[in-house]
């Protein structure tokens, strides 16, 4: 059986190297991360000195533990490195959870909080926090409760429309201790119950623990902008923003999972609850878990829905509207005691975020930019013009394929799944610079593209359903050719060559997943790369039939193109676009973007809009063209939709010398150690290597496949090997001055 | 005995494009169909085609009709050669 002899020949099996359970010196090691004075003294005892009491500056209620009664220790720290990272541990036996064990989950998650680190523990709960302050600088430090210590929350985002919520909660008789909107949760929490969550906007994930009745509740923001996970072993779950957090816990053992490697390899993304390793699963966007004695509820609270029922006579009102709409998500979406910058990226979006940001804040922002050297994927001179429009002071980080090279391990370690593509490796780079010039929020234009139709795809359904109707057109094939014009490879076909590409045969014309399946099919092609023994693991899981049966009832009733786009936002968006290309390469950074066009209130607008409006004939996101007249420069408004991209193969493999670039790649993708990790074929992978080396790795598959494939082995090494063997090269950081240490002394008992 | 070009047309095939995959497909089999080449596969095919045996393959003969099946292809190759072979001998450009 694949899986025990895997493992067995492998002992893949996952147990941190040197963080097994009994192991004082790996738990020492860990609390030093934490750079604790306290924490280092707490090491060495026997066992936890219960009570200790708190050191809690802010709140006006005395300290309790999070059992409801004494039981109970906190530690504050200024952490002596450098957006919020949160962790927790809920024991359903009821025993004491203990800080040793959350230590160290706190300090894998040290990258997302620079500025504090809080654990919270008593009977049966534990959670800890990682801080990126910025909102209340001051107060705002987590785990926080509210005024009678019943309610407990760690959480990770931002609840924008906070003041509101106070006001509102202050009126029905709530007392804050702190102007920050995390305290905003555990009130809401009390007045409105689980379902409070419905009242936010905002970019969340948290837990929270009812010490009354004794039960948690894991809820993920609407679109899935902020990651949460978790697992369960002998009787406790564990959750935390990232997997590596759950793997330092010493009874969390995984291994990768074929099935989630499947998914990713057709999807580009999981799908949760699923993710790429076995026993780990993900709580999906817009959902609620709550655990207690009563057992394990999840539910949905929001769904994507589209209803264009409703009546728009005209486009300019709906235009109106928009603006005015990304206008008040953009002012909310500014608020912070620290500077906020923007993205820019040379395409519409970004440009429109940017100039709302101007608008609202009376200044010009400070700006950010990829650039490429290769001119290929290089959009400067868009920038540029925007930058220039807005009289930014613009900061541009000029990307080679030697530094997508350099930085790739990280990216991958960060994001914890493989990648088919290299997109968020100069991300990466761009959140360090703007970490360096001590910016903690920007604001992008991320989401547009899939709430207002702005992808060549959502063109390519409307095409290919157009040439089914005349399947013998010479001509309608021609239209192809206004799709994918940064595809030399696609441009240069015959409309012969283009109807067969995209031909549709009838049955197809019925498949729900019709707009996705050219390019699902294409991931499904890479899993030739699959070892024998995953491909059997496989051979009856298909993907694509998984996610046919679990589409929404209302899904049958929509039209095509909102079918497509349904597709877009439920799989891509929160599982590639805002995760490995989102939260994982910002916050590596302890960089936190925040997305104007992913308020629901602007999804739920455009939800309601006909497609018309979104996809004029071929022209894309017809109406935010319109919406942006006054705020956007004409050429940025009249260019084609480009596509983010970055360059793949040639970062590991130069093809100039016929030989790798990067040790790491060579070492990994050779045959030894693919039969060692046991996912890969080493003769296929060899075959594709050696067409790399001869410059003939030129389309999009086999591009993919070697990415796909060297992210894999990546994350095996780096995330799942009992020892890691192989050193990774440190890319050149301009040194920020550490931030001061301050060990706040320890409270007395 | 099996048409050299044709052995030599699915040794590519099966290096180039299937990485080694046993993937059973017959001389008939289109490309298309079973998912074996995509757009860049014709340009790489094409390349292939004009290396090995000195062809100039134009635009107009980029139809799947020349290109979509191994036995497609060996037509295509064998008509290719024998308009090239009067105007400058055996293996020679149109």
């Amino acid at each position: 059986m694949f899986r025990a002899n895997w493992h067995d020949r492998h002992n893949l099996a996952r147990r941190p190297a040197g963080k097994a359970r009994a192991n004082p010196s790996a738990l020492r090691a860990a609390l030093d991360l934490l750079d604790l004075d306290v924490a280092r003294w707490w090491a060495t005892c026997p066992a936890p000195p219960w009570p200790v009491g708190p050191t809690r500056k802010y709140s006006s209620a005395p300290w309790r533990g999070l059992g409801g009664g004494v039981t109970g220790l906190y530690l504050w720290t200024q952490a002596a490195d450098r957006v919020c990272g949160i962790v927790g541990i809920v024991d359903f036996r009821g025993g004491p959870v203990s800080g040793q064990l959350l230590a160290p989950m706190v300090a894998a998650l040290r990258h997302r909080g620079p500025d504090e680190q809080g654990l919270s523990t008593g009977r049966g709960v534990g959670l800890g926090h990682t801080r990126l302050s910025i909102v209340d600088l001051e107060g705002g430090r987590q785990p926080m409760a509210n005024e009678d210590g019943s309610v407990w929350v760690t959480f990770n985002g931002e609840i924008y429309n906070h003041m509101e919520l106070r006001r509102d909660l202050e009126a029905k008789g709530h007392r804050f201790a702190t102007r920050c909107d995390t305290e905003v949760i555990v009130h809401a929490y009390e007045q409105y119950g689980e379902r409070c969550v419905e009242r936010f906007n905002g970019q969340w994930a948290f837990g929270l623990w009812d010490t009354r009745r004794r039960r948690l509740l894991l809820s993920r923001d609407r679109l899935g902008i902020r990651p949460l996970y978790y697992t369960a072993v002998h009787g406790q779950l564990l959750f935390a923003s990232e997997v590596k957090a759950l793997l330092a816990h010493p009874e969390v053992i995984t291994a990768i999972d074929p099935r989630g490697l499947a998914q990713l390899f057709t999807f580009w993304a999981t799908r949760p609850p699923r993710t790429v390793f076995q026993g780990i699963e993900e709580l999906p966007p817009a959902t609620n878990l709550v655990v207690g004695p009563a057992g394990r509820q999840t539910y949905r609270y929001w769904q994507l829905d589209y209803d264009p029922g409703r009546v728009w006579l005209d486009a300019t009102d709906g235009a109106e509207e928009l603006c005015a709409l990304l206008a008040d998500a953009t002012r909310l979406r500014l608020r912070a005691d620290v500077p906020v910058g923007v993205y820019l990226s040379g395409g519409l979006d970004s440009a429109v975020t940017a100039a709302l940001t101007r608008r609202c804040q009376g200044r010009p922002p400070h700006a950010f930019s990829v650039a490429f050297e290769d001119p290929e994927f290089d959009e400067s001179r868009y920038q540029q013009l925007m930058a220039r429009h807005l009289e930014a002071e613009h900061h541009t980080k000029c990307i080679t394929a030697e530094q997508i090279g350099q930085v790739f391990p990280h990216v991958v370690r960060h994001a914890e799944r493989p990648m088919l593509r290299t997109a968020p490796a100069p991300l990466y780079l761009l959140s360090r610079l703007v970490h360096e010039l001590r910016y903690k929020v920007v604001l992008t234009g991320e989401g547009a593209d899939e709430v207002l139709g702005g992808y060549d795809l959502f063109k390519e359904v409307k095409v290919r359903r157009f040439c089914a109707r005349q399947p013998d057109s010479a001509t309608r094939p021609l239209l192809f050719k206004r799709l994918y014009p940064y595809m030399p490879n696609l441009q240069g076909q015959s409309a012969a060559y283009l109807a067969a590409f995209f031909r549709t045969r009838p049955h197809q014309l019925e498949d729900p997943l019709f707009s996705h399946m050219p390019r699902w099919e294409l991931g499904g092609r890479l899993r030739r790369f699959f070892a024998a023994e995953v491909r059997n693991e496989l051979a009856c899981y298909d993907p694509c039939e998984e996610l046919r049966q679990s589409l929404p009832e209302r899904f049958a009733a929509w039209d095509p193109f909102t079918k497509a786009q349904y597709l877009e936002t439920a799989i891509l968006l929160p599982g590639y676009i805002l995760a490995s290309q989102g939260d994982r390469v910002a916050m590596a950074h302890a960089v936190e973007g925040r997305f104007p066009f992913l308020d629901h209130r602007v999804v739920e607008l455009a939800a309601r809009m006909p497609p018309r409006l979104k996809m004029k004939g071929l022209d894309e996101k017809y109406i935010l063209k319109l919406a942006a007249r006054s705020l956007v420069p004409a050429p940025i408004r009249g260019r084609s939709k480009q596509p983010y991209r970055a360059p793949e193969a040639d970062c590991f493999i130069d093809p100039a010398r016929g030989r790798f670039r990067c040790e790491y790649a060579e070492e990994l993708l050779s045959a030894e150690r693919l039969r060692d990790d046991g996912f890969f074929c080493p003769m296929a992978v060899e075959q594709l290597t050696r067409k790399a080396r001869a410059g003939r790795v030129i389309g999009a598959k086999d591009n993919m496949a070697l990415v796909g494939i060297l992210s894999t082995q990546l994350l095996i090494d780096q995330l799942l090997r009992p020892s890691a063997e192989l050193t990774y090269p440190t890319p050149a950081v301009t040194a920020a001055p550490e931030p001061a240490v301050q060990t706040i002394p320890q409270p007395t008992a | 005995m099996a048409n050299p070009i044709a052995t030599t047309l699915r040794g590519f095939i099966r290096e180039n494009f299937l990485f080694g995959d046993e993937v059973p497909f017959s001389d008939q089999d289109s490309f298309l169909d079973l998912g074996i080449i995509d757009s860049t596969g014709v340009l790489e095919l094409v390349d292939f085609i004009q290396r090995t045996w000195g062809l100039e393959v134009d635009d107009e003969d980029l139809v799947p009709e020349n290109l979509d099946s191994v036995d497609n292809l060996v037509r295509f190759i064998q008509r290719k050669q024998s308009l090239a072979a009067p105007a400058s001998g055996a293996g020679g450009r149109v």
